[in-house]
């Protein structure tokens, strides 16, 4: 068992060096000179020179990159170009409205997806069921934005009970404004997961369902109730727990779009921001930001799988 | 069992059967009839509305109507002929990704499933690859190379490669330990021949169920790469950058936004039924696990 741990820990570092590997060309390998491409069309060859400076291109590529991983491992993700400011600073500046989001919209979509999953292959083959379903294909199909739309025209624009848009901070202006404010967000990122975790819930469940102890729990006269809280729900953790990390790179996809609908001021914006700026050691600093926390959550589920299912040994 | 001639597999027959088969789905048959009248809408129907580039500045912002099937932009331009022309962009950047990035993973994935020495160099690869969140990856390398049709593909494969390969792999891992192939190693056969005509055939129906979905998600990261404006130009109008000129505006002529995307919405939804009907018919060993 610390075997698994340990060799499962370890197994995230040959990882985290490609993806810092692959971060790193991306902008030597890019087609054409990245320094003036960062500098843009209008730039003055003052302007290529000193970025080109600033980034360090005129050394050895293997010099660049070692400088590189070594300021890395110091917890230094680079210096933005604009502000000047380092890039972990400007990560901490936005992080909270990202971070707050988030545990939002994976805490709404547990609560909404797991009984409508649960109803749903309880009653497999129903109105309902189909109901649920023809939801799940729908939550994959319409674009995130178009959603965050659609509801802020319903209950912004025609029933005007929830704000447009913004953010309130809950420490600075309290809960009730950062639950008004979060509240469209939330929603409007959480329908994809709940799509994909009823859908996901519903496949395990019915699979439960069918396992011999379920009849024996049934033959013993057990309420239906009982069956499905301690017998099918516990056994469906494990899938339901695998989706939620996968769904995790859907999530920072989504919220870079979600905070751009409602002008959250969090780590999406910085980077839509880092890109029409082209200071790309800030893309590159959030890109790597966020594989990191990808790796890390996926390295945590894995770990749960052995408190989940007491049968998963290693 | 004695004519050494006779073909492992017929093969032309049971390809038309599964097709009528797969027809049989209904999801398959709708879904293929929303996408064959959107397909058609995306080839003819430029040529029968207005210019969508056309500016007209005393008809600005009108809404649905006289101005309009679906009312003007901020330009005054027609937002029912631009979304005609939208729907080119989406099928082109579906489809082509779609092509691309299993055409892509399927040659990674064979050697991988197949090459035990290759197997954990390209599997670590991928797995840094998926790390990386796909429109995160996808801006930057737009960002890096300039934004023009060829690399918001481009940009878009990327990131789907590691799914297909994983995919293939797995296929490949069962399909090696079966007898026929075993057989066929002891016969001298040729690894590129034993790829080719005994675990490809294998690979293929997964991969159509893949190729689908992967096609709706394309068309969805265009658009979401489109409407945070790091997409297509503005110049070719795409249902993405339609809805993210229409942003500023949202307040006042919503509409702008709400027509490409029901088309896109609708458009997804058709291949996702589609994909799923596939899945149903084509690979009931799927079907079951992803039921």
């Amino acid at each position: 068992m610390t075997r698994y741990i340990t060799m499962r820990v370890l197994s995230t570092i040959p990882v985290m060096v490609l993806v810092a590997l692959f971060v790193f060309l991306m902008l030597r390998l890019a087609p054409g000179d990245p320094a003036s491409v960062i500098a843009g069309d209008y730039a003055t060859a003052e302007d290529v020179a000193r970025i080109r400076e600033q980034l360090g291109l005129s050394d050895p590529i293997v010099v660049q990159f070692f400088r590189w991983v070594g300021a890395l491992i110091q917890g230094d993700l680079g210096t933005s170009i604009f502000s000047g400011k380092p890039v972990t600073e400007l990560i901490g500046q936005r992080i909270e409205p990202t971070m707050l989001l988030a545990l939002t919209t994976i805490l709404f979509a547990v609560v909404v997806a797991v009984p409508l999953g649960t109803i749903a292959a309880f009653r497999a083959g129903s109105l309902l069921d189909r109901v649920v379903m023809l939801f799940s294909v729908s939550g994959f199909s319409v674009p995130v934005f178009v959603l965050g739309y659609i509801l802020i025209y319903t209950f912004s624009m025609s029933l005007k009970i929830l704000p447009v848009q913004g953010y309130k901070s809950p420490f600075t202006e309290g809960l009730g404004p950062f639950l008004y404010h979060i509240t469209l967000p939330t929603v409007t990122l959480s329908v994809i997961f709940v799509a994909l975790i009823a859908r996901m819930t519903r496949a395990s469940v019915i699979e439960v369902l069918e396992e011999d102890y379920i009849r024996t729990a049934r033959a013993k006269g057990q309420s239906e109730l009982t069956i499905l809280m301690r017998h099918a729900l516990r056994n469906a953790a494990v899938p339901v727990v695998t989706v939620i990390g996968i769904g995790i790179a859907l999530l920072i996809g989504g919220v870079v779009v979600t905070e751009s609908v409602f002008n959250i001021p969090g780590l999406g914006r910085l980077v839509l921001d880092a890109v029409l700026a082209r200071d790309y050691p800030i893309i590159q600093g959030l890109i790597l930001f966020f594989s990191f926390i990808y790796i890390f959550i996926n390295l945590m589920i894995d770990l749960s799988y052995t408190l989940l299912d007491p049968r998963i040994r290693y | 069992m004695t004519d050494a001639t006779l073909p492992a597999t017929p093969e032309k027959p049971q390809d038309i059967s599964l097709i009528r088969h797969a027809l049989r789905n209904r999801g398959v048959f709708w879904g293929g009839i929303v996408l064959l009248l959107i397909a058609v809408l995306a080839i003819v129907g430029p040529f029968f509305v207005a210019d969508p580039t056309a500016l007209n500045p005393i008809n600005r912002l009108k809404p649905p109507g006289a101005a309009g099937l679906f009312g003007t932009d901020m330009l005054g331009r027609d937002v029912y002929s631009r979304v005609v022309n939208g729907a080119q962009v989406s099928l082109v950047v579906g489809l082509s990704v779609a092509v691309v990035a299993v055409a892509l993973g399927l040659f990674l994935g064979l050697i991988a499933g197949y090459i035990r020495l290759m197997d954990a160099l390209i599997m670590r690869l991928m797995d840094g690859l998926m790390s990386i969140p796909a429109i995160l990856l996808a801006i930057a390398l737009i960002s890096l190379s300039g934004a023009t049709l060829a690399t918001v593909i481009v940009a878009i494969v990327i990131p789907e490669i590691p799914r297909v390969v994983r995919l293939v792999r797995s296929v490949v891992l069962t399909v090696r330990e079966e007898p026929y192939v075993e057989a066929a190693i002891s016969a001298g056969t040729k690894v590129p021949t034993i790829l080719v005509r005994h675990v490809l055939p294998n690979t293929i129906a997964p991969l159509i169920v893949q190729a689908t979905y992967i096609c709706g998600s394309a068309m969805l990261t265009e658009s979401i790469l489109g409407f945070l404006g790091a997409g297509i130009p503005p110049e070719i109008p795409s249902w993405g950058n339609i809805m993210s000129e229409g942003r500023t505006f949202f307040q006042l002529t919503p509409w702008i936004i709400f027509f490409p995307g029901v088309c896109l919405a609708l458009t997804v939804l058709a291949v996702n039924v589609v994909g799923d009907g596939l899945r149903d018919t084509l690979d009931p060993r799927i079907a079951k696990a992803m039921r």
